[in-house]
């Protein structure tokens, strides 16, 4: 959903569809479109398995695939390099409630990030859980009402819808919080707090954030910030100080900063969910950056057929010529092959 | 049907819905096999709320079934489960389940099969339209569920503006749905998804599922629907949207400009149209989930909407209907019927001449 007041959007959301209207074209103009194509049904699930809602997309070092997917139950999938199924993670587990995020760390460990329960959870590369950051909320509480309560002030150890999680090449953890809470959170390697930029209140200054949804650490420690709802990526220092803002690539959905001696960013500009007739046309594309924002290209397009997006969510870009897109509403995750551009920058759209 | 006045004098609006069908329709003589359908142990048939068959004859049932769940103690309330998708070959033996535990799966309202052979399934809690290849495996997706439940939950009624209130009963100009119904494609494969119950309106897609148009709203008016409770097209591409609430089957075009209606076979629910050069009209008269005393039969029309016959009544015998929410006519005099009542489909052999 695109989100504008939080406690709106929580009183509404189930009931409501969400303006398209919201939506933003990218201010970007004459961006090279990079030529690709998408590998047909990479995936291969078992019989009687689904794909839902297919939230976040992760490899490790082996070239591996997680997938952190909304079925009827959220669940975790591993598949291997080349697409066939390998098992299951952490069925039943407590914390899995409402998928938002996996990645893989530097030493494999496998993280998800999940806004229904409010935990980021880390498994070791065999499927244990080593570490919780959050807590679910109290079963004897009851089911949640649906108010317009505001959300209380941000604590250290509790998330409010928590999106995404990375680290520094020190292991510091960094964590985007998320649709409750409008903060960046850094907490040690072993999980204890360090500082917190923003708060529980959206905003559009240089410290605030409305909405960030997804978050990628570089080579040197910085953060990039995708600060979905104010139209904008944040990009800060390890420190959690702004450093810089780019915002000519529409709403930005989510990140990803690829390995290696030259590093590149990717983002989305996502259509939203709740679309009017025509408006595919403006949105749907994924750009291909500079770590300092130069934008090298654009790939993509709205759509539900394969090599369209139909709300792209989380992107895997280990190798920046192979990326995985995992799709909100398309329940699939794409491999995508780049290759090499074709038109000169200035050429065309 | 001699109910009328006691129909109009109720203060239920479910009760209103039922018609009270003309007297001089000749009866259509038929037979039934309220048992062909062997579902396995582990697969509880519950309310049969769609059924469909594709060219080899194979039958799928989408049916509430199992547990509709909402979890607590999380951020958000989300609820889980609560339908399956089931497919039978024709001799009625058990072949497999499709998109076990899917996301979109929560209270069936509707299966169809495509010409392709391709199965969709309509939700109404999720909002979705799911498009399943021949193999299961998903290729289209229209709608989206929302993503958590409203606690305390919001009122049925349209009027009240709950899970039924959509955005003024028109769905606005959106591509997501409020208790979809039912779907149907033209020759050229756009897609037209009766928007339904929350919202008064149809949705046209292309074959793609870009979304193109919508048409409809709350109201009386010709072009407005009580509610859109199924959708069919002829070879022609001829649109017919049951509205039952105003007592009418409407005819569109399918740029959704207003054409005629039928509006003397009870209140529609379930419409079916059949294949060939010769294509037959059927229309349920469904009753009530809370009455049998009225209402239940099936009509047989021409798609002038000329009334042919018409068979059963509502009941729980076999060859009576208890609600009958999805009509398959592929094979013309060999119908099947999914009832919400008797949790049942029925294989229904009508003798016309």
């Amino acid at each position: 959903m695109c989100k504008f007041y939080p406690a709106l959007t929580l009183a509404l959301a189930s009931i409501l569809a969400t303006p398209a209207a919201f939506a933003q074209k990218a201010k970007a103009q004459n961006v090279p479109e990079i030529p690709y194509d998408s590998v047909p049904n990479f995936l291969k699930m078992p019989p009687n398995l689904y794909l839902g809602e297919s939230m976040g997309v992760a490899t490790n070092s082996k070239g591996h695939i997680f997938v952190y997917t909304r079925s009827a139950t959220t669940r975790l999938f591993e598949f291997d390099q080349l697409g066939n199924y390998v098992r299951e993670i952490g069925s039943g587990n407590y914390g899995f409630e409402f998928a938002h995020s996996v990645r893989v760390d530097p030493q494999d460990n496998i993280w998800v990030v999940d806004e229904g329960s409010n935990t980021v959870i880390k498994f070791n590369p065999a499927g244990r859980v080593t570490m919780v950051l959050g807590h679910r909320p109290e079963v004897v509480a009851g089911a949640v009402a649906t108010t317009n309560a505001t959300v209380p002030p941000a604590e250290k150890y509790t998330f409010s819808r928590p999106t995404d999680v990375a680290w520094d090449p020190q292991g510091n953890i960094f964590i985007s919080d998320g649709y409750g809470n409008n903060r960046v959170v850094k907490y040690d390697k072993n999980g204890r707090f360090l500082k917190q930029i923003g708060s529980e209140k959206p905003g559009n200054g240089k410290d605030q954030f409305n909405l960030p949804h997804a978050i990628a650490v570089d080579a040197k420690g910085n953060v990039y910030v995708a600060d979905r709802s104010n139209h904008r990526m944040q990009v800060l220092d390890n420190d959690l100080a702004p450093k810089a803002v780019y915002d000519n690539i529409g709403d930005s959905w989510t990140v990803c900063v690829s390995p290696g001696p030259h590093q590149y960013l990717f983002t989305s500009n996502s259509n939203p969910n709740g679309n009017a007739p025509g408006t595919w046309d403006t949105t749907g594309e994924i750009y291909k950056m500079e770590l300092d924002g130069t934008i090298i290209g654009k790939f993509g397009h709205a759509g539900k057929r394969l090599g369209g997006f139909q709300v792209a969510h989380m992107l895997d870009c280990r190798n920046p010529n192979e990326i995985l897109v995992a799709e909100i509403e398309s329940w699939r995750v794409q491999k995508l092959i780049l290759r090499p551009l074709i038109s000169a920058p200035g050429a065309v759209k | 049907m001699r109910h009328l006045n006691k129909a109009l004098l109720t203060t239920s609006l479910l009760a209103a819905l039922v018609l009270t069908a003309q007297t001089s329709v000749p009866e259509i003589p038929f037979t039934s096999s309220p048992d062909l359908l062997k579902f396995p142990e582990a697969i509880p048939l519950g309310e049969a709320a769609g059924v469909a068959t594709n060219s080899s004859g194979n039958v799928f049932v989408y049916t509430r079934t199992g547990h509709p769940t909402i979890s607590i103690g999380t951020a958000r309330p989300f609820a889980h489960g609560g339908s399956r998708l089931v497919e039978f070959d024709r001799m009625g033996t058990f072949v497999r389940e499709i998109g076990k535990d899917s996301y979109g799966f929560m209270d069936a309202q509707q299966v169809r099969v495509d010409p392709q052979n391709n199965i969709w399934t309509v939700d109404q809690m999720t909002s979705m339209v799911i498009e399943f290849d021949p193999n299961g495996r998903v290729q289209l997706l229209l709608g989206r569920k929302a993503e958590a439940e409203r606690v305390p939950a919001a009122p049925l009624t349209p009027a009240a503006g709950g899970r039924g209130g959509g955005l003024p009963g028109a769905g606005a100009q959106s591509d997501l749905f409020n208790r979809p119904t039912d779907v149907a494609w033209d020759s050229a494969g756009n897609i037209y998804v009766a928007d339904g119950l929350g919202n008064a309106r149809i949705a046209k897609f292309d074959k793609n599922g870009k979304f193109i148009r919508t048409w409809g709203s709350r109201g009386t008016a010709n072009g407005q629907f009580s509610t859109v409770q199924g959708i069919a097209i002829d070879a022609k591409g001829n649109v017919y949207a049951a509205d039952p609430g105003n007592k009418r089957i409407q005819v569109f075009d399918g740029d959704g400009n207003y054409k005629t209606q039928i509006s003397d076979v009870g209140a529609p629910a379930a419409l079916c149209i059949s294949p060939g050069a010769h294509q037959y009209l059927y229309s349920s008269n469904s009753n009530p989930i809370n009455d049998i005393d009225s209402g239940g039969e099936i009509y047989r029309l021409e798609l002038d909407g000329k009334v042919l016959g018409k068979f059963g009544k509502a009941g729980k015998l076999p060859k009576e209907f208890g609600t009958v929410n999805a009509i398959d006519c592929r094979g013309n005099n060999e119908l099947y019927v999914g009832e919400l009542g008797n949790w049942r489909v029925q294989k229904i052999e009508l003798r016309t001449n």
